[in-house]
């Protein structure tokens, strides 16, 4: 998939403002891409034009002493992550890669990772990348170039829009420059295995995990499939004799699940990022794929909907209230209805990540949203772009 | 009186009080309305008690569906409307004006549902911030951000001011804590943000509303995360002879890769007047004090304590102590967490919150003590190290209107700094009033601009506690 041409491709922040101001006085809506890796994520737009933040690249703060990382918005997450491995430090809430998802080819960047709020398996212990995001600059549909947050770790001076921002997949502003905190790497990583559980007792393990004293860092449920038997992942991280220690007591703890064994740094590392690159979903090729949020132990019930309606693979995460449900049967809505219906009675929210063209134009591709809610979200979008330029229906007909 | 300005009152409104204070007892009865001057005098300020002004009527509204009516129905009368949680604002968030209606949370304060599979509690928000944890306490869960203020603050205050606490260092603050909210507009319009579960769907709002000061509408229930509790906790204590090298010392440890759930810092002045409330065996000969703590399991425990100190040992404390029982390590957070009280019993003081990169701390803290003699007033600093948020407590005599001037003067070149090294104005009590127009030094007309239209679409009418946060000039013109 590639964007709309013509593309602009801002040099720098005030390249970007002018781009968008000159946009904006057109009336040109506008694709806006970092390294467009997720454009398959959303509503199919109309856009006439494009905008790439491939050029505004480079890390303009870096002080590990101090936990913070600030780069211009198109840097690619890859020279983050090895910059901040030499300092053997990272981003927190371990951002995954959706490139094998979507078959896509390009670079992911940074500022993709801050406006789709992308979090991997660690987001269950230290938070979302929204999370993490400290401070950003960002050019509004108006071309108002607009700072929030900051560098340092405690800020509430005035509204939060470093939140507000993360998320919003560029509808409301192109991000200009994102800064995040970062975490030490741990010394080292261990991973505790699970085998045959069904998904309720899964799930159960997860949480009586999760609810342990232990530092659970992953916690994640892969179901049998294909002759494969299930495999229920619990992580830890730190310094290896407390790991040793917690990983005994979890051991202990989690007795009555059956046997376990265990993984080896090496093996924990190729085995998470696997988890979060979302290799079990199988060949995602003419799959539509659903991110399904849930409390935990609503997981299951959701997942069993989905299979009792069509044939579909299914992966867990976040220790059960992430699912992720990839199916080529689901019919013409890919499965809304049914996934919907299912979350609706239990509370949640589902997003058809993946899908063709014609089912992401048929069906509510972001979680439809109550009535007071999706006003109050026009009328933002209102102020922050009013001119409806930055990927006009990407989330939501008419945001 | 005093040098900050407040927005024109509305004589009309007042003019109208019968009437509204009928209309109020109409929906609450008048066991929840307050209407005697005598007992909306309770409700005249905040913690920043240098500024005071008599609301026009207090409610006490007991559930979601009477603060909705009464929203509804203030918003037709031209009232002011300011929540107030337990009024412990340092930045005067709380503080009413004479044409506004207090409401107050105190009796939405029920623990609706606790959920230990999923992590999460429900709470109504007028529940204090410690009784989240003494309720979940008994199965080894808390509820992570702990402001000094816990015993009294509420939940929904913590929401406004999204406010942190000692132990936030590994935790965060509020924001990262909460999963759901019910809010209630002025226009009455009750709205749910978020659940129980991670990422709220569409626009991240529950970030927006964290945070906004009470401005943008009235919280009434919260979901909040509750966590398993390490299995123990120590706090030790290191003193140094300077702020550098305590500065250093901290920069060693968190760059060593190791988080402590706390790194607390107190200067000299600070040191002497907790010791004395205190008696926590604080060393009284040390220009800094860091108290560090380390939680996990006895082993976990032990070995990140030899660490810590195996990293401090090249920065020379001169004191250097592990707390040896539960009672010791009560007593050294005693004193911390009294910090501002027992400050309190010996003078007025203002109590700055600026951030700062925590490389500039020694250069920060000889900026502040020279400016504070500027003016000719003492400073004592008690703080979170450990992410640079600083809490100078500029002292002064609350009854000597030329020493408040001076202290507010300070107070705000203090900020200055904070904000020149790559700081902020505010890291947990909020803007308030105290520094609405100390903005500007932060953020440009721009932002403000963009800030402000998120306020008009909450609240079109600039009525939910308007007087703070943004500086008055450049506001909409329907704000006045
Ligand atoms: C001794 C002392 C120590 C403190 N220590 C800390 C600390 O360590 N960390 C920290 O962050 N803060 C600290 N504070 C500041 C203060 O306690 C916090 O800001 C706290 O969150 C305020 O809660 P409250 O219930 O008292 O709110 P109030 O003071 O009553 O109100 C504060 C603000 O919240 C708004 N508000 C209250 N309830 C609601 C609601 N339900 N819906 C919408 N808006 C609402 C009010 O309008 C106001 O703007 C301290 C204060 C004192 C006095």
């Amino acid at each position: 998939m590639s964007i709309a041409a013509p593309v602009t491709t801002p040099d720098d922040e005030a390249q970007l403002v002018e781009a968008v101001a000159d946009a904006g006085a057109r009336t040109v809506p506008l694709a806006i891409a970092g390294g467009a890796t997720r454009l398959g994520l959303g509503r199919p737009m109309q856009t006439a034009e494009s905008l790439s933040t491939a050029n505004l690249t480079g890390i303009t703060l870096y002080e590990p002493a101090e936990l913070v990382i600030s780069a211009r918005a198109g840097t690619p997450l890859a020279e983050i992550e090895t910059t901040l491995a030499a300092q053997n430090q990272r981003l927190g809430f371990e951002p995954v890669d959706h490139r094998r998802l979507f078959g896509s080819q390009g670079t992911p960047t940074i500022g993709a990772v801050a406006a789709a709020n992308v979090s991997g398996p660690r987001r269950i212990q230290v938070g979302a990348a929204r999370d993490s995001l400290i401070g950003l600059r960002a050019v509004t549909g108006a071309g108002a170039l607009i700072k929030s947050g900051g560098r340092v770790m405690k800020n509430v001076t005035g509204y939060d829009l470093v939140k507000f921002l993360a998320g919003s997949y560029g509808t409301l502003s192109v991000l200009s420059e994102v800064t995040f905190k970062v975490q030490p790497s741990p010394e080292t990583e261990v991973t505790l295995v699970l085998n045959g559980l069904d998904d309720d007792r899964a799930v159960e393990a997860l949480s009586t995990a999760l609810g342990s004293p232990f530092s659970v860092t992953g916690a994640a449920h892969l179901p049998a499939g294909d002759g494969d038997v299930a495999r229920t992942l619990i992580r830890l991280e730190g310094f290896a004799d407390s790991v040793d220690e917690r990983m005994k007591d979890l051991v202990a703890l989690l007795a009555p699940y059956g046997a376990t064994e265990s993984l080896d740094a090496d093996a924990t590392r190729t085995l998470w990022r696997a988890v979060g690159d979302l290799e079990a979903l199988g060949a995602p090729d003419d799959a539509a794929v659903w991110k399904v949020s849930v409390k935990p132990s609503d997981g299951p019930a959701i997942a069993a909907a989905a299979r009792a309606a069509f044939a579909c693979r299914v992966v867990y995460d976040w220790g059960g209230g992430l699912v992720w449900i990839a199916t080529e049967t689901g019919g013409f809505d890919a499965g809304a209805a049914v996934i919907r219906d299912a979350i609706a009675p239990l509370g949640g929210h589902a997003t058809l990540v993946k899908a063709s063209d014609a089912v992401r134009l048929a069906t509510d591709v972001f979680q439809p949203l109550a009535p007071p809610l999706m006003d109050l979200t026009r009328k933002l979008k209102a102020r922050f772009d009013p001119a409806g330029i930055l990927n006009p229906g990407r989330m939501y007909a008419g945001v | 009186m005093t040098h900050i300005a407040m927005p024109a009152i509305d004589e009309a409104v007042i003019g109208r009080r019968d009437e509204i204070v009928a209309g109020l007892v109409a929906i609450l009865g008048a066991e929840h309305v307050i209407a005697t001057e005598d007992e909306r005098r309770a409700y005249e300020t905040d913690a920043l008690t240098a500024y005071r002004a008599v609301p026009l009527a207090v409610v006490l509204p007991g559930s979601t569906e009477e603060v909705s009516k009464v929203l509804a129905f203030l918003n037709g009368t031209g009232a002011k409307v300011i929540a107030r949680g337990a009024g412990t604002s340092l930045s005067g968030g709380a503080l009413p004006s004479e044409d506004a209606v207090v409401l107050g949370l105190a009796r939405l304060n029920r623990i609706v549902d606790i959920d230990y599979a999923n992590r999460v509690a429900r709470v109504q928000t007028g529940v204090t911030n410690v009784n989240i944890t003494n309720a979940v306490a008994g199965q080894g869960f808390f509820y992570a951000p702990d402001p000094s203020s816990q015993l009294a603050c509420t939940i929904g205050g913590n929401i406004a001011m999204n406010s942190g606490g000692a132990h936030c260092l590994k935790y965060g603050v509020t924001t990262n804590n909460i999963l759901g909210l019910r809010m209630v507009m002025l226009d009455g319009t009750i709205v749910d943000i978020g659940g129980s579960e991670c990422d709220a769907a569409g626009y991240d709002l529950l970030g927006l509303v964290i945070g906004s000061e009470g401005q943008l509408g009235v919280v009434t229930e919260a979901t909040v995360r509750i966590l398993r509790a390490a299995e123990g906790a120590r706090p030790m204590l290191m003193g140094f002879d300077s702020a550098e090298s305590a500065g250093a010392c901290v920069a060693a440890i968190i760059g060593s890769g190791i988080i402590p759930v706390a790194i607390e810092y107190m200067d000299r002045p600070a040191i002497k007047v907790c010791e004395a409330f205190a008696h926590a065996g604080y060393p009284l000969d040390v220009e800094a004090l860091l108290i560090i703590e380390v939680e996990g399991s006895e082993a976990e425990i032990a070995d990140l304590i030899a660490r810590i100190t195996g990293i401090a040992e090249a920065f020379k404390p001169s004191t250097l102590r592990i707390s040896q029982s539960a009672t010791e390590s009560a007593a050294i957070w005693k004193g911390r967490k009294s910090a501002f009280g027992a400050m309190g019993r010996i003078a007025d003081y203002m109590c700055m919150d600026g951030v700062i990169p925590t490389s500039r701390l020694p250069e920060v803290l000889s900026r502040i003590t020279a400016i504070c003699e500027g003016y000719g007033l003492a400073v004592a600093n008690i703080f979170h190290a450990g992410d640079g948020n600083l809490h100078p407590l500029v002292l002064y005599d609350m009854n000597d209107p030329d020493q408040l001037e001076k202290a507010e003067l300070a107070g705000g070149d203090i900020l200055k700094v904070c904000v020149e090294v790559g700081g902020c104005l505010t890291g947990e009590h909020g803007v308030g009033i105290e520094k609405r127009e100390l903005m500007s030094e932060q953020f440009t007309q721009v932002d403000l601009d963009q800030q402000m239209q998120v306020k008009s679409v909450f609240d079109p009418g600039w009525k939910l506690n308007p007087a703070k946060v943004f500086p008055l000039e450049g506001r909409p013109a329907v704000s006045a």
